[in-house]
C-alpha cells in the first residue's frame, strides 16, 4: 500500500486532468485532496503511473475518477439547528419580499441536503413556491441524487437529525423501504433541477434567493475559495443569502464585505453590496 | 532537569486519545502554562453530532486557550486546538488548518490517523506526537507516520491507561519514543518549554 505521495505526483494528476477534461483542481485544499488520490490508488490496485495512463488512455474513466475524487459524505438535515434557522428565519426573511424563489444547492452530493430542503418547505407550505438548482461536478453522485434512495442504514442518523430539527412528523413519511434502501416520494424533487457544474470553472448561470454551499469549499484552497465567493455574489439577488458549513469561514475573502453575518453560529450570510 | 535531550526545534505537539483519555488531556493542559511555546493540536474522539461542550469542558482547567479551529485557519503558537464534531482535521503546507468531511477512518471522525499524519507530512523531525488511551486502532498509523518523518513519538504508558488498546496497537507498528504516565508527559513538555526561555 502506497501511504504517501509527492506533491510532484499530485502535479502531475491536476495538469494531464486540467489537459485532457478541463477540470482544474490545482487549488484543491492539498491534504484531503492527496488522501483521496491515495485512496484512489488503493481502490483500483493503482500506482501513479497507472492512474495516469489509464486517465490518458481511458477517456471515460474520468467520471469514475471524479466519483472518487470528490468528497460525498453527507446527512439529511445536518446540523439541525442551522435547519431551524432557515425554517424559522431564513425562509420567512425571504418571504417578505418574494412569495416565488430560487434556491441553489452547490455541490449537492446525493441530495441529501436537496431532500432535506423540499421535506422542510413542504411541511411550511412552500414547495410549489421555490425552484431549486442543485448542481454537483459528479454526474455518477448526481444520478445517485436523482433516484432519492439511499441505504437503510444510513437512516438512523437522518432521523435524529429530523428529530433534531424538530419536523412536523417522522422521517419515515417521506420514504418507503424497498429491498434494504429508503426510496423517497419523487414528489420531493419535482421542483428541482438536477445539473453538472463545477464550481471551479463553471460560471455563474442564474440569480437566486439562498445558496448553500455547505462543506464543499472546505476542499478548496484560500485563493480558489476567494473566487468562488465571487461567483456565488454574483449569483444572488441583493438581500440574498448565503449559507456555508458551520466550520467554514469567509474572513479571508475579498468580497466579504459585500456580505454581513446573519448568523455567526450556523454561518448564513446576505449580500448586502452588488 | 534534562531527561529528555531536547532543543528548541519543533514547532508543534499533537496529541490523539479516546476512551479513558479526558482526564489526562485535563491534566496536561491544566499544568502547562499558558506561554506554553508551542501550538498543541489535539484529535480526540467524541461524538459526531454534538457540536458543543468539549472546548468548554477542557477550557475549565486550562490555562492555554483552547479553540475548534475553522476551516484554512492560521496554526498560532500558544494556543490548543481540539478537532471539531464532525470532521477530520488536517494541518497543510503554509500552517493553517483544513477540515474535511471524508469519510469516517478508524470508525471515527474527527479521526487521530488523519491528523497526525497530516502532522507529521507538514512538521516532519519537528513535531512531538502523543497517544494517549483508547479502546480502538486509530492513531497508530500516524504516530508511524511521525516515527517515519523524524518526529518524537510518546504513548501514554498502558499500564495506566484506562483502556490500552490505543496505544498498544501504536507500539505495535512503530517505535515509541518514550512511555510515560501523564504526570511525566508534563514533565516532558514542560522541559521542552525550557528550550525555548
Amino acid at each position: 500500500m502506497i501511504t504517501d505521495l509527492d506533491i510532484a505526483d499530485l502535479k502531475k494528476v491536476t495538469e494531464l486532468i486540467l489537459q485532457q477534461h478541463g477540470y482544474d483542481f490545482r487549488d484543491y485544499a492539498l491534504s484531503s485532496f492527496k488522501r483521496r488520490v491515495l485512496r484512489i490508488l488503493e481502490l483500483g490496485g493503482l500506482t501513479i503511473d497507472s492512474l495516469l495512463k489509464k486517465i490518458a488512455d481511458q477517456p471515460g474513466y474520468i467520471n469514475e475518477f471524479l466519483d472518487e475524487l470528490t468528497v460525498n459524505v453527507t446527512e439529511m438535515f445536518r446540523d439541525p439547528g442551522f435547519w431551524r434557522l432557515l425554517r424559522e428565519e431564513i425562509i420567512p426573511g425571504i418571504l417578505l419580499n418574494n412569495k416565488q424563489f430560487k434556491i441553489w444547492h452547490a455541490g449537492c452530493s446525493s441530495g441529501e441536503e436537496v431532500i432535506s430542503m423540499n421535506i422542510m418547505l413542504k411541511e411550511m407550505g412552500l414547495q410549489d413556491n421555490v425552484s431549486i438548482i442543485a448542481t454537483d461536478i459528479d454526474t455518477a453522485i448526481l444520478d445517485k441524487a436523482r433516484a432519492a434512495t439511499y441505504g437503510i442504514k444510513n437512516m438512523e442518523v437522518n432521523e435524529k437529525n429530523y428529530i433534531r430539527f424538530q419536523g412536523k412528523h417522522s422521517l419515515k413519511n417521506y420514504y418507503r423501504e424497498e429491498n434494504g434502501k429508503a426510496v423517497f416520494n419523487s414528489e420531493l424533487l419535482r421542483n428541482v433541477s438536477f445539473r453538472k457544474h463545477d464550481l471551479v470553472v463553471g460560471e455563474a448561470f442564474n440569480k437566486f434567493d439562498l445558496i448553500l454551499c455547505r462543506n464543499v469549499m472546505i476542499y478548496f484552497n484560500q485563493t480558489l475559495q476567494n473566487q468562488v465567493l465571487k461567483k456565488f455574489h454574483g449569483s444572488l439577488f441583493k438581500y440574498g443569502y448565503l449559507a456555508i458549513g458551520t466550520k467554514e469561514s469567509l474572513i479571508w475573502c475579498e468580497y466579504v464585505n459585500r456580505f454581513i453575518v446573519v448568523n455567526q453560529e450556523e454561518k448564513v450570510y446576505k449580500k448586502i453590496k452588488d | 532537569m534534562s531527561r529528555y535531550n531536547l532543543n528548541n526545534s519543533y514547532k508543534a505537539i499533537v496529541i490523539g486519545g479516546s476512551a479513558g483519555s479526558f482526564q489526562g488531556i485535563i491534566k496536561i493542559l491544566s499544568q502547562l502554562s499558558a506561554d506554553f511555546p508551542l501550538p498543541i493540536i489535539m484529535a480526540l474522539h467524541r461524538l459526531k453530532h454534538v457540536r458543543h461542550g468539549f472546548v468548554e469542558a477542557l477550557s475549565i482547567k486550562s490555562n492555554i486557550k483552547i479553540s475548534e479551529p475553522e476551516d484554512k485557519e492560521s496554526i498560532r503558537k500558544g494556543m490548543a486546538y481540539l478537532a471539531p464534531a464532525n470532521y477530520h482535521l488536517s494541518v497543510e503546507l503554509g500552517n493553517y488548518f483544513s477540515l474535511s468531511t471524508e469519510e469516517m477512518v478508524n470508525n471515527s471522525r474527527p479521526a487521530i490517523d488523519i491528523t497526525l499524519g497530516s502532522a507529521a507530512y507538514l512538521y516532519r523531525t519537528k513535531l512531538v506526537g502523543i497517544l494517549l488511551s483508547g479502546a480502538n486502532r486509530d492513531g497508530a498509523l500516524g504516530m508511524k507516520q511521525i516515527k517515519d518523518k523524524g518526529g518524537i513519538t510518546i504513548i501514554q504508558d498502558p499500564a495506566e491507561c484506562m483502556i490500552d488498546t490505543m496505544p498498544k496497537a501504536a507500539q505495535s507498528i512503530t517505535t515509541i519514543d518514550h512511555t510515560l504516565g501523564i504526570d511525566s508527559i508534563v514533565a516532558f513538555l514542560k522541559e521542552l518549554q525550557q528550550h525555548y526561555k
